[in-house]
């Protein structure tokens, strides 16, 4: 893996190159931020874009390429932007990657590209993600996306949920020429990233453009459709004459602990309590109709410690709470939340209570939660995940005074789809079983990926499944083999 | 956009909408219910289908004037259009032929019941329905109940019509009178359901309640409408809405439901105020300007 920076549009010498510290991401102030739902990351200017990707080595055998999911062709899209051509760079991205300006946002690059970053062997890596988001935003302000321009093929294909996996597959077929339709359970598209993302990391704009540039290639969307209870996946692909199918439905139900007092008033599950406020705009009641309750000077907490927690009570300390705690029950390295969304927190002044666990929810004795009985954990032995498991220390109870408390310990499997799809395989916890290869279900024809195959992951893991899936989804309506 | 095909008034503050929702109609069964989100800036609410008719495409709902949307809503005619219905959610009624179903609607909660008593009858049991209601003019359904009826007894609570008492006076009466009852499906204000339960659990006949509980996404995701059912968490509108009425924790259900009073008396206030002005433009009403159905 030597750099070959000789026939590179890049005149600096490497050791030039890694002399160039990582370009901050201009971001407001913390103080500012936590009061308001505007978008943390302000985004490069076209200087600040171009001097950090100065600082790519364009290694001969990328590892950023090989550790994206949708294999994202970094070196060549940031070798564009060193050159200035940021409009080439962006269509260099959506060659693998029709969402940039969403992952370009909310990616853990660290996991991926910049976690395999040459760069990040001496000093910090290459700053892939905001490059990424730097080139679609430029791309979507000059508002000039190539369409590709493709034969229609005459198959049509359903794809169920809007979410990050389904756009994915929506996107790449729509430019291999079938005809695709996306059916949104809620009423507006984008799933997770509408209803679960935050506005200050992903503006709901930004979702919008990216949709509208899918309109624009050809995708249909028809919303208020709940497959399985407002049309089957046989009736798709037997009445309306659907050749191929693709389930994308993504996290399921929320979990909760099972500890006395959850059914208290102001115990949320996170999904809940996120759909409120990015879905419903519950923040803006009673401009809004959809109430939540009032957190203005109340103390908050989330059980947690994922992204979706993080998002909650960064969302709740936005909202005016006073006291804002993340209760995890392991350590800071055991987290698993985005590196960024941990710092972009502990700036903003959450308050984080690790390796500590609820064990009740206490109440006023009329229906409402007053606060949580709390005991703290060390960590023992590995346990299945891999992750040292933490053990209550005895007689380490003690009670933290909370008005709101939103759960946010995972969710288990929607069973809608898998219970009106016969003959449709799921495993024993009642995700969907597929193919980890093509993302082929145990029914012919239909395909699926993203959460409701893996349990709640992450957006990219979604999109690369469905980037997995479109391109065996092709390859079955052209070949017709299964 | 989901359009408005009919809509009358069947009681001082209940109106009954016929909507224009194909993919729904095809699909319901008795005891499901679809989301509505009336207009842009609404609220996502659960509603019970009343019944709905696969050839013309459409589905008709009852509701009852209570707060803002369920007023917005009334205020709603033909020609309008609501932005958003979804469904047929949650699990159907369990239809089987049991022998004697008492089938007890309280309020607008008999235009719930309806279907799932057109249903018992249809496939061969002994329909006795009880319906109930404050007073006279709040008796909806009656005609309709009585058609798949064997027996219909009505009730008011200040004897302005029929019996003066409760639908559990007179269910009281059914079972103390030696009658063979196999089932009761009691469908209406939480306090109704569970005096229905209560009174039912000493005689151990198996009761079916339709609960109401405040729902978001109604498809599993959220969780808000968790109720406690034999102690145990489970989800109105993917496990429900329909529940064994003697495992049912009301308590939960009731202080859970009174979790946004505050919020949803001055949503209301807000609404009345509104309207009551002279400048105000009724804007609220959805153009049927948009694509049918959920084509976006």
């Amino acid at each position: 893996m030597s750099p070959t920076a000789s026939k590179s549009l890049n005149p600096l010498s490497p050791k030039e190159r890694i002399k160039i510290p990582r370009q901050p991401m201009p971001e407001q102030p913390p103080d500012v931020r936590n009061k308001n739902f505007n978008e943390v990351n302000l985004g490069y200017s076209e200087e600040l874009a171009r001097q950090e990707a100065r600082r790519c080595l364009e290694c001969a055998k990328p590892t950023c390429t090989e550790n994206c999911p949708v294999g994202v062709d970094v070196t060549a899209f940031v070798e564009l932007i060193v050159a200035g051509d940021f409009l080439g760079a962006a269509a260099k991205i959506r060659e693998a990657n029709v969402l940039p300006a969403i992952t370009g946002r909310v990616c853990p690059q660290e996991d991926h590209c910049e976690g395999k970053c040459l760069l990040a062997k001496k000093v910090k890596p290459l700053g892939i993600g905001y490059l990424e988001r730097f080139v679609a935003d430029y791309e979507q302000r000059r508002g000039t996306h190539v369409l590709p321009k493709v034969p229609p093929t005459g198959k049509k294909v359903a794809v169920v949920g809007s979410g990050p996996s389904g756009l994915t597959v929506a996107g790449d077929l729509i430019q291999k020429g079938h005809k695709v339709r996306v059916f949104e359970a809620l009423h507006e598209l984008g799933g997770v990233l509408v209803y679960g993302i935050p506005e200050f990391r992903l503006p709901k704009q930004i979702i919008r453009e990216q949709l509208d540039y899918m309109r624009e290639m050809g995708v249909e969307f028809e919303t208020d459709v709940v497959v399985g209870r407002t049309v089957t996946i046989d009736e798709l692909m037997n009445e309306e004459a659907y050749d191929a199918v693709y389930i994308g439905t993504g996290a399921g139900l929320p979990q909760f602990m099972g500890i006395p007092g959850e059914h208290l008033n102001g115990v949320y599950s996170a999904n809940e309590f996120l759909t409120r406020i990015n879905l419903m705009k519950a923040y803006r009641f009673p401009e809004y109709d959809e109430p939540m309750l009032d957190l203005h000077g109340k103390d908050v907490a989330v059980i947690g410690g994922g992204n979706t927690a993080l998002d909650a009570i960064r969302s709740a300390l936005r909202l005016g709470a006073k006291k804002a705690y993340v209760i995890y029950r392991r350590s800071d390295a055991e987290m698993p939340a985005r590196a960024e969304e941990v710092h972009h927190a502990k700036e903003e002044g959450i308050d984080f209570q690790m390796l500590t666990a609820p064990v009740e929810f206490l109440s006023n004795g009329k229906g409402w939660l007053t606060g949580a009985r709390c005991v703290r954990m060390e960590l023992g032995e590995p346990d299945a995940s891999g992750r040292r498991r933490p053990v209550p220390i005895k007689g380490s109870e003690f009670d933290l005074p909370l008005s709101v408390a939103v759960m946010a310990i995972g969710t288990m499997a929607n069973p809608i789809v898998q219970s009106t799809t016969p003959g449709l395989g799921t495993d024993k916890r009642g995700y969907i079983m597929a193919d980890s290869e093509k993302q082929r279900t145990t029914r012919k024809g239909v395909f699926a990926g993203g959460d409701i195959v893996t349990g709640a992951a992450t957006v990219i893991l979604a999109m690369g499944a469905g980037r997995r899936a479109a391109a065996s989804i092709h390859e079955y309506l052209t070949t017709g083999v299964w | 956009m989901f359009k408005i095909i009919k809509a009358e008034f069947i009681a001082p503050g209940i109106k009954r909408f016929v909507l224009e929702a194909p993919r729904i109609a095809r699909k319901q069964k008795p005891g499901q219910f679809v989301i509505l989100r009336i207009y842009e800036e609404g609220e996502r609410i659960p509603v019970t289908i009343e019944s709905s008719d696969p050839a013309r495409g459409t589905i008709s709902i009852v509701v009852q004037s209570v707060g803002k949307t369920t007023q917005m809503l009334n205020s709603f005619n033909s020609g309008d259009c609501i932005s958003d219905v979804v469904g047929p959610l949650g699990k159907p009624s369990e239809i089987e032929k049991f022998g004697t179903v008492v089938v007890v609607g309280g309020g607008v909660g008999t235009a719930m019941a309806y279907p799932s008593a057109v249903a018992f009858k249809k496939i061969g049991n002994r329909v006795i329905s009880i319906v109930g209601a404050r007073n006279k003019e709040l008796i909806i359904f009656e005609q309709e109940m009585r058609a798949v009826s064997d027996e219909l007894l009505i009730t008011t609570d200040d004897g302005s019509y029929a019996k003066k008492g409760f639908v559990t006076d007179e269910l009281r009466q059914l079972i103390e009178s030696g009658r063979q009852i196999d089932l009761v499906l009691a469908v209406g204000p939480i306090v109704m359901m569970k005096a229905v339960a209560e009174l039912t659990r000493k005689y151990n006949i198996h009761t079916v309640v339709s609960l109401n509980p405040i729902m978001i996404d109604g498809t599993g995701m959220c969780g808000g409408c968790r109720v406690l059912i034999d102690g145990k968490s489970q989800f109105a509108c993917v496990d429900g809405p329909e529940f064994d009425a003697h495992k049912v924790n009301f308590e939960v259900l009731v202080q859970r439901n009174a979790m946004y009073r505050e919020q949803e008396q001055r949503s209301l206030a807000e609404y009345q105020r509104s309207k009551a002005a002279p400048s105000s433009v009724n804007a609220e009403h959805e153009a049927c300007a948009g694509a049918p159905g959920g084509t976006r």
